[in-house]
């Protein structure tokens, strides 16, 4: 189950940027004048001569990285993740998606965790913008020991990858941190039979949460952390729906365009079971305390029961 | 030391002759944008065939020259330069656009050999070009990095953006040519989006800036030799140039920027260029 608060995953990645600079001399980092935000300033004051802050102008921030990677350098291009979306969305499609440059893009503060910064500041479309993109590999890591692996996995990767980084301390999930990271599979942490929870990110502790919630109520759900939003673990997928009958995709984000859009199409075409969605449901949030816009979103474990038990209702009247 | 006259001479028989293979290819194909490639003629041919280190044969050797077409429109006589070089055999022009080709409507990288930057969505090829730089500074490498824009594309906010970071980190590597046509798609740049003093606007922004006529090979080889000798940042050539160069019909004339050409014109223009006018 969730343990202790685990550190921030923007610290974590900041560090883990820093150890895997020594391994990568070709390693560059680039940031737009959020290095404090991003921890990328580690890196900065690790590597100077490896290390460029572009100001605020992430547009040029992310076609410099395209450039640069063409050289054979790695570059790490560090924002926002709403405005790795909506400012760099051009290079990131026009050059490091179309040309598969090698180049890793790092969007902190994802989904609602900049939460007293308000609407303007969340990101809640950066999925169904990455996913739609040819050739880009998205990676959502669910705590510390995920972001760490997703970032090494990120640079052994040949290719463009979106890592996509939460702001604030997640909480340690062991039955995670016990399996092994393999980029494009999922991460089975709980058995069960009844159903599926299927999370990515800070939604798949409460995933688990949701988990021990159902089992007082005698029903038995697994919990798949979707870490690697694409490619998608398909074989698990269709897996699950055939052994569960019953699936609810829990998701940081909208439910249009993420993770349960990704989840729907392939279960719509490998097999097809009742499925609900837990998200931000096409609406703007607001500023606040973060837990608090959980709750008034619908992103909490209560949310996900909530979805498992119309999930079971269908799955119910079906058979 | 400058062009010798035997040098310019092979350049302006290549330039004639590009024209001429731009007029036939955009005329079978119906589709293209001759107005921008026939003012980059002089320039792209220059910087082929005279300045650039490449290796058609080796078209990723490491050390080699990059050019980035950022105005990615003018791929035609990017093709056709490449084509020439030995990148791909000629015959391939034919297929220009066409499905299954290899040449793009805009240059795209991963398809065609010889092309370093995928383009199109104008702006991102200076920056692109600045990481290029970038990239071969801290590696070592001497090679350089020459980037075309259009007089049009720098009304996009990214280029200044660029332009901040070229000076910031002094990227002396790449040299920028601004193909100053004067002519976008809806019309003339001055009614479109006022440009200013835009040799003013790179001095005050830190660039090394230089002017010459963009249809003169000798004065574009200069000014690169010139661009290469300063140092500590970055240079761009402004090319004073006329959209659609060689055809009379289509001087000056943002109709055509791209449009297809029809037989009556398709000879019409031949018959100019044979001219040599």
């Amino acid at each position: 189950m969730a343990g202790a608060a685990g550190k921030a995953m923007r610290q974590v990645y900041g560090e883990t940027l820093v150890e895997l600079g020594k391994t990568y001399p070709n390693i560059v980092v680039f940031d737009a004048d959020v290095a404090n935000s991003t921890r990328t300033i580690l890196f900065g004051e690790s590597y100077p001569d490896r290390f460029f802050d572009v100001g605020i102008a992430e547009m040029n921030m992310a076609a410099m990285a395209a450039g640069i990677s063409t050289t054979g350098m790695i570059p790490f291009v560090n924002t926002f993740a709403c405005f790795m979306v909506l400012r760099c969305g051009d290079p990131i499609r026009s050059l490091v998606a179309y040309t598969k440059l090698n180049v890793k893009l790092a969007g902190t503060y994802a989904g609602l965790s900049d939460s007293y910064d308000g609407a303007s500041h969340h990101s809640i479309l950066d999925i169904a913008f990455m996913r739609a993109l040819p050739n880009m590999v998205v990676l959502s890591p669910a705590d510390a020991a995920d972001m760490k692996a997703a970032t090494e996995a990120a640079v052994q990767y040949k290719g463009p990858v979106y890592l996509r980084i939460h702001r604030n301390e997640c909480p340690d999930i062991p039955e995670n941190d016990t399996q092994p990271f393999t980029l494009g599979k999922g991460k089975v942490l709980r058995d069960g039979r009844d159903i599926t929870l299927i999370a990515t990110g800070y939604m798949v502790h409460r995933a688990m949460e949701a988990a021990l919630k159902l089992q007082q109520q005698g029903i038995s759900a697994r919990v798949v952390n979707i870490h690697t939003i694409k490619p998608l673990d398909t074989n698990l997928l269709r897996d699950c729906a055939k052994e569960t009958g019953g699936i609810v995709v829990a998701e940081e984000h909208s439910i249009h365009g993420g993770l349960g859009g990704a989840v729907a199409e392939a279960i719509g075409r490998l097999y097809p079971v009742p499925i609900e969605f837990v998200g931000v449901r096409d609406t703007f949030a607001e500023s606040g305390d973060y837990q608090a816009l959980l709750e008034k979103y619908g992103l909490t474990s209560q949310h996900i029961v909530k979805a498992a038990e119309e999930v079971l209702k269908k799955k119910g009247a079906k058979g | 030391m400058g062009l010798t006259k035997e040098r310019k001479a092979v350049l302006e028989g290549l330039c004639k002759q590009f024209r001429r293979t731009l007029l036939d290819t955009l005329y079978s194909v119906q589709t293209g944008h001759p107005g921008g490639s026939l003012s980059a003629t002089e320039i792209i041919t220059t910087l082929y065939f005279e300045v650039m280190k490449v290796d058609p044969k080796n078209p990723s050797w490491e050390d080699r020259d990059r050019f980035v077409l950022a105005k990615g429109h003018a791929a035609p006589m990017l093709y056709i330069a490449l084509a020439e070089k030995g990148f791909f055999p000629k015959e391939e022009l034919k297929t220009l656009r066409q499905l299954n080709s290899r040449l793009q409507g805009h240059p795209c990288a991963l398809k065609t050999p010889g092309v370093e930057l995928s383009t199109g969505p104008l702006g991102l090829g200076l920056s692109a070009a600045l990481g290029m730089g970038l990239g071969a500074r801290i590696q070592g490498k001497q090679f350089h990095t020459y980037v075309l824009l259009g007089d049009g594309e720098i009304q996009e906010g990214i280029v200044w953006e660029a332009a901040m970071a070229g000076a910031k980190y002094g990227i002396d590597n790449v040299v920028a040519i601004l193909d100053k046509n004067g002519v976008q798609l809806d019309g003339p740049v001055d009614q479109i989006m006022p440009l200013g003093d835009v040799r003013a606007k790179w001095n005050s922004f830190g660039w090394n800036t230089l002017e010459v006529n963009g249809h003169k090979v000798e004065e574009i080889y200069d000014a690169i030799q010139e661009a290469h000798r300063v140092k500590g940042k970055p240079t761009i050539i402004i090319a004073h140039t006329v959209k659609g160069k060689g055809v009379s019909f289509m001087e000056g004339k943002h109709a055509w920027h791209g449009k297809p050409i029809s037989k009556a014109e398709y000879e019409a223009a031949i018959k100019e260029l044979e001219g040599g006018r």
